[in-house]
Order: structure tokens, then C-alpha cells, then sequence
């Protein structure tokens, strides 16, 4: 996984609430066997019409709009537990998604994935959107290290919660299974007094 | 010091802890997992990668039913992405001795309907699958959740997750269920109460006296659509429904070892004095049939109900062809689907049966019936159910996903709408531009006879 550290960035605004992970990738596009490319469909059928031409009106076709930062509505990635939605909006380019609020599964899975989520108060996300739309290349500061998102233009800024041990993770570039195959003696150990109850 | 009551879910999860990292989530060990062909190759990939081979292939079973067709499912299948994928998982399978029931085996299925069905879920285990809906597997007090790929790959590699522990919720519902409420009314109705997202970041136990009422299928529908409002899962207290029917299936202990598993078993219920960080009680009578309006499965009403006037989520409105204020009682459909990991067991084409015997399916809608397993396939025939379904004029397909999620042919024409016994009414789930409104077995019978939403009371003796 590539290390996560500080990134300033111009945003990605998408100002929608209960974006499920079947509109960040729908399911006709998860019959691949490996895990690139899917930035192609990210957001597949907001993004193009039935003839696959792009739809004028969607956020990702208007060239104003770029950067590393999605900024999205609360309740972002709920629904399907498609890990695909986390490779699709990391192959597109995005390394962060700000937003209110997160469905757990996809929070784990981006945070797998190196794609940090970072969750603001309802007021700080609005601040942000509306900062956007003042000014297209408002940028935002999101430092891990020190688990703080900054507006540049205006210096206002927010914390935000990592869990310590993901942050490690990020900041280092580790490898969960790489923790857990450390811990194989320990596993072994448990799998001893497990209760199972044989057929 | 007092000692303070445990919760069902606390007793499984610190039986399951096997290292505590520390200001950190704990390393969980999981019993049962199980595989299917979208989300698991990737994770193969990835340890074969390192060199690995699975920790411990016996904990782990296979199934194939996000991709397949429900026709013809003899012969080759057709396209060429799904029989990849497909092909690709027996592979997997084969290099690391997992036991897998492929299509046509007769315990092949969706895989939250085959893990009931076949005992392998059971009380008092951690269950872990790539897909959102193993949530269902929870209603028989396991600790049972959804995870992504690079967790598959974490489990196949050590049979254990990293895993935050949740915040727990519990929701009660007393009293007695009315006349055409089901258990799929009861969880639309508690989802629309506490929105899509009100459940994040919680465990949800189900309780009460409407609960332990309902059967093991009825309870595994409310524990199936948790994650619907955000919930990483639902868990309801084994009791002796539970035992009942896990009694005597292909991989449930037998024996002293059944005694044995019992006496545990009646050991997890929550204790009287165990503390939620939340509580939310409803009234059973509250409740009628229900059907969903929008585009997340929280925007659901009572059958009879109009849209609110004030509905805030226009966007969805606009997607369906709604109107503020609208009801949709008599309003023409195009298809109903049967089946989905929420509704595809027994039980609901018995109840699909019950109301549509002696009717005919209307000229306007095409029904899709789909078994969620080769075992409830044979059931259906067997109990003379296929016979019923005929004679209204509509076949039976063979198990898979479906039309819950569209990922093989069985997909909802643009702008047509689907009266769906599924779990989710996003735009697109069940095709591009599918309008999917979501409702309980009986009230897509009453849809299909009507060829419109119908309210099922109406065709239900008093």
C-alpha cells in the first residue's frame, strides 16, 4: 500500500446524500478478476448516458471541477460492501473523500485501500461546498499526521477521528495481513481452547 | 465493584478476541466463512501474491449465485465475464481445498441462504462474507457482518480480522403482529423510522414479543436488512425456534455434541441487566404492510400511505416519477420479483403461494420466481408449489441473486417498475433506470394478481 501522508489538493464537489456504492460502480461492471481499471466506471451511469456519452450535468464531466478530493454528502458509500467502489474512486485519482458521515464497511475498505476518508461536521462540509462554489480551485489541506483538514484560502480547519492504529498503517504504508501473519503463534494459540462443536 | 450484564453480542465477541491491540480495535478470530465469485478473486490474487496458501480452508466454503442465470443453468453459461468469474472461483477453490457448491451441485444457492440451510451458521459463531447482506446470518445470535475484499484476503490468510468493536443498539417490538404484516414490513418499517444511515456504526439486536414470534426465515429477513439503515449487522437471542431448526441439518452437531451445543447456546441470550448505547421500542400494531417510494430503502410508507408532501429527497422522486403527495395504491407495475437473500427461502414462496392459489398473474406483469437455493428449488416442486405458480401463468426459474442486483440477465428494462422482494430500491440496482419498489412476498402476490400496488389485506380471510 503507498504511504499517506499530507495532501493539498483543488476538490471533486458531489453535494449528494446516500451515495451508495452500487452508483459509485453498479454491479454490471464487477465481473473483472483483478482490481484495476475500475475508474473507468466510477460513478458509470451518473457519469454517461445509455448511449455511453457523458452527461453534461454530471461533476466529473465538467473540466471546472479536479483534484485528488471528492467532497460528498452524508451517508457516503452505504449499500453493497463492493470494495470495488473504493478501487474505482482510487484508480479515477482521488486519494481522499471528505463527508459527514461514512457507512462503516466502506470506511474500513478505503482505509484497506489507502483512500482516507475523513469525516467533518455537517457545518464544515457546508462551509467547504460553499467555498467551492465561490471559487472552483478552493483548495483543502488534509494532513494525517496530525488528523487535521484545512481550508487554504480561509485557514479555517477542523480535526478529524483516524482510528490510531489505521493511521499507523497509512502514515507507514503497512499491510494488515502482513500484521496478522506476525501473529500466527498467537492465533494458533487461541484456535487451542476455541469452542467448536463437531459434526 | 457491581458486575454489569452482558450483552448476546459482548458474550461472542470477547469468545472470539484473540489479541487486543492496544488504543486500537481487536484482532478477531472467525469461525465460518464463506465465498462467492465477485468479491473473492482479488483476494486470492493476494495471497498468492505472498506466497501463502489458505490458514484454514475447512472454515471456508464457496458458492456461486451474484453472477449466474436462472435459466438454462445446464449448459455453458453464455457470457463470457460471469463464466470467468465463475470458472475462475472453482479454481481457487480446487488449489486451496475449499469446499465449494457450484451451480447445479444440490446445495448450491445464495450464499446467505445456504449457510441456514445447510447448519453451518449457527449460535454463538463470528460469520464473515464479501457481501453486505451476510448480515442475515446474525438471526441466529452470531456475530455475522459484511466485509471487502482486502478483509477476504485477511481471513483466507489467518482466519482472523482487524475489527473496531461496534456500539450496540437494541430495538424492541411488542406486541402482536395485524392481519398481511410480515417480518419484511416490520424492517422497512423500523428502517424508514430511523432513516438509511441511522444505524451506523452499531450492531443492532432485534427484541421483543413480535420477534420471538417469527419463525428462523422471517427473523433472518429483519437480520438480512440491518445494513439498510447502516447497521454493520443485526443479532436476535437463539431460543428454541433456533435449535428447532438447526436440528438435524447436513453440518449441524449431532449427537452428545448437539446436547452440548444447546447447553452453550442458551448461555448467549443478553442478560437482563446488559446495557445498549441505544434503545428504540415499537409498537407491533403500528405496523401495516409496507412498500419503499424513492431511492434508499428509508423512504418506505404504508401501502395505503401517500408520498409525504414534503418529502426533502427530490432527486429520488424525480428518478421514480413521483409526485409529492402521491399515492400509489392502483398504480399500474411491470414486473414482480420473488427471491434475493432477503426473501428467496421456504417460507416466502409458501406465503407468495398462499395468496396467489386460484388467481392468475395480470396480462401487464411479468414475475420472476426466483428459488434462493437448489434445496428450496426442490422444496417448491415437491410441495406441489410450481404446480400453483403455473397454474397462475408464471414459471419458475432456477436459484441465484438475480434480479436483486442485476449483475446477470434478469435485469428490469429502463423506466419500468419492479415490485421487488430484494433488500435495495437504488437507482439502477436492478438495471439502469429500474424503478424497484420494495415490499414483503404477500404483497408482490397481491401486486402480481392486480398488475398494480395492492394492498394484500384484501385478499386475506379475517
Amino acid at each position: 500500500m503507498e504511504k499517506f501522508t499530507t495532501i493539498i489538493s483543488s476538490c471533486v464537489p458531489l453535494n449528494v446524500e446516500n451515495v451508495d456504492t452500487d452508483q459509485i460502480v453498479p454491479a454490471r461492471f464487477l465481473k473483472a478478476t483483478s482490481r484495476e481499471g475500475f475508474g473507468e466506471n466510477l460513478f458509470r451511469d451518473w457519469r454517461y448516458d445509455a448511449n455511453n456519452q457523458p452527461k453534461k450535468d454530471f461533476v466529473l464531466n465538467n473540466p471546472t471541477y479536479s483534484g485528488k478530493i471528492l467532497v460528498a454528502g452524508k451517508n457516503f458509500g452505504c449499500g453493497s460492501s463492493r470494495e470495488h467502489a473504493v478501487w474505482a474512486i482510487y484508480d479515477y485519482g482521488f486519494r481522499v473523500v471528505v463527508s459527514s458521515f461514512f457507512a462503516d464497511i466502506f470506511k474500513n475498505n478505503a482505509l484497506n485501500c489507502g483512500l482516507l476518508p475523513v469525516q467533518v461536521s455537517e457545518a464544515f462540509l457546508a462551509k467547504i461546498f460553499s467555498e467551492i462554489e465561490k471559487d472552483p480551485r478552493t483548495e483543502l489541506k488534509v494532513d494525517l499526521e496530525n488528523q487535521t483538514i484545512t481550508l487554504l484560502a480561509t485557514g479555517e480547519s477542523e480535526n478529524f477521528d483516524v482510528n490510531p492504529y489505521k493511521k499507523e498503517c497509512l502514515l507507514k504504508g503497512y499491510d494488515d495481513v502482513d500484521y496478522l501473519l506476525s501473529l500466527k503463534d498467537k492465533i494458533e494459540a487461541y484456535e487451542k481452547g476455541r469452542i467448536v462443536f463437531s459434526v | 465493584m457491581s458486575t454489569k450484564g452482558k450483552t448476546l453480542f459482548d458474550k461472542v465477541w470477547e469468545r472470539h478476541v484473540v489479541h487486543q491491540i492496544e488504543n486500537g480495535p481487536a484482532v478477531l478470530y472467525i469461525d465460518r466463512h464463506f465465498i462467492h465469485e465477485v468479491t473473492s478473486p482479488v483476494a486470492f490474487k493476494g495471497i498468492e501474491r505472498r506466497g501463502l496458501k489458505v490458514f484454514r480452508p475447512e472454515q471456508t466454503t464457496a458458492t456461486c449465485d451474484h453472477n449466474v442465470p436462472t435459466l438454462y443453468q445446464e449448459l455453458p453459461i453464455k457470457e463470457e465475464l460471469s463464466r470467468k468469474q465463475v470458472q475462475q472461483l472453482a479454481e481457487n477453490c480446487k488449489n486451496h481445498n475449499i469446499t465449494m457448491f457450484g451451480l447445479g451441485h444440490p446445495f448450491n444457492g445464495v450464499v446467505h441462504i445456504i449457510g441456514p440451510e445447510l447448519g453451518l451458521t449457527q449460535p454463538g459463531m463470528t460469520i464473515v462474507c464479501g457481501d453486505s447482506h451476510t448480515a442475515t446470518h446474525g438471526a441466529f445470535g452470531s456475530i455475522a457482518f459484511g466485509i471487502g475484499t482486502s478483509e477476504i484476503e485477511m481471513v483466507l490468510a489467518s482466519q482472523c480480522l482487524i475489527q473496531a468493536k461496534p456500539k450496540l443498539m437494541r430495538i424492541t417490538i411488542n406486541g402482536k403482529l395485524g392481519k398481511g404484516v410480515t417480518s419484511k414490513d416490520i424492517i422497512l418499517y423500523i428502517i424508514s423510522k430511523l432513516t438509511a444511515s441511522g444505524g451506523t456504526g452499531y450492531f443492532v439486536e432485534f427484541a421483543g414479543e413480535a420477534i420471538r414470534s417469527l419463525s428462523m426465515e422471517a427473523r433472518m429477513t429483519i437480520c438480512n436488512m440491518a445494513i439498510e439503515m447502516g447497521a454493520r449487522g443485526g443479532i436476535i437471542a437463539p431460543d428454541e425456534v433456533t435449535f428447532e431448526y438447526i436440528k438435524g441439518r447436513q453440518f449441524a452437531p449431532k449427537g452428545e455434541a448437539w446436547d452440548k451445543a444447546v447447553a452453550y447456546w442458551k448461555t448467549l441470550p443478553s442478560d437482563p441487566d446488559a446495557q445498549f448505547d441505544k434503545e428504540y421500542t415499537f409498537d407491533a400494531a403500528d405496523i401495516e404492510p409496507m412498500i419503499t417510494y424513492g431511492t434508499n430503502p428509508g423512504m418506505g410508507m404504508k401501502v395505503t400511505d401517500a408520498i409525504p408532501e414534503n418529502e426533502p429527497n427530490t432527486k429520488a422522486l424525480e428518478y421514480m416519477n413521483f409526485k409529492p403527495g402521491q399515492k400509489l395504491l392502483g398504480m399500474p407495475i411491470d414486473y414482480v420479483f420473488v427471491g434475493s437473500c432477503t426473501n428467496g427461502r421456504i417460507e416466502d414462496f409458501r406465503a407468495f403461494a398462499q395468496i396467489i392459489k386460484g388467481h392468475k398473474k395480470a396480462d401487464n406483469v411479468t414475475v420472476w420466481l426466483v428459488p434462493g437455493s437448489k434445496q428450496v428449488e426442490k422444496q417448491i416442486i415437491e410441495e406441489g408449489l410450481k404446480d400453483i405458480f403455473e397454474a397462475a401463468g408464471i414459471p419458475l426459474r432456477q436459484p441465484g441473486c438475480s434480479a436483486c442486483l442485476a449483475m446477470n440477465e434478469d435485469k428490469i428494462p429502463a423506466g419500468k417498475y419492479s415490485v421487488s422482494t430484494s433488500n435495495r430500491n437504488f437507482e439502477g440496482r436492478q438495471g439502469p433506470g429500474a424503478r424497484t419498489i420494495l415490499a414483503s412476498p404477500i404483497t408482490a402476490a397481491a401486486c402480481a394478481i392486480k398488475g398494480a400496488i395492492a394492498d394484500v389485506r384484501e385478499f386475506l380471510n379475517n
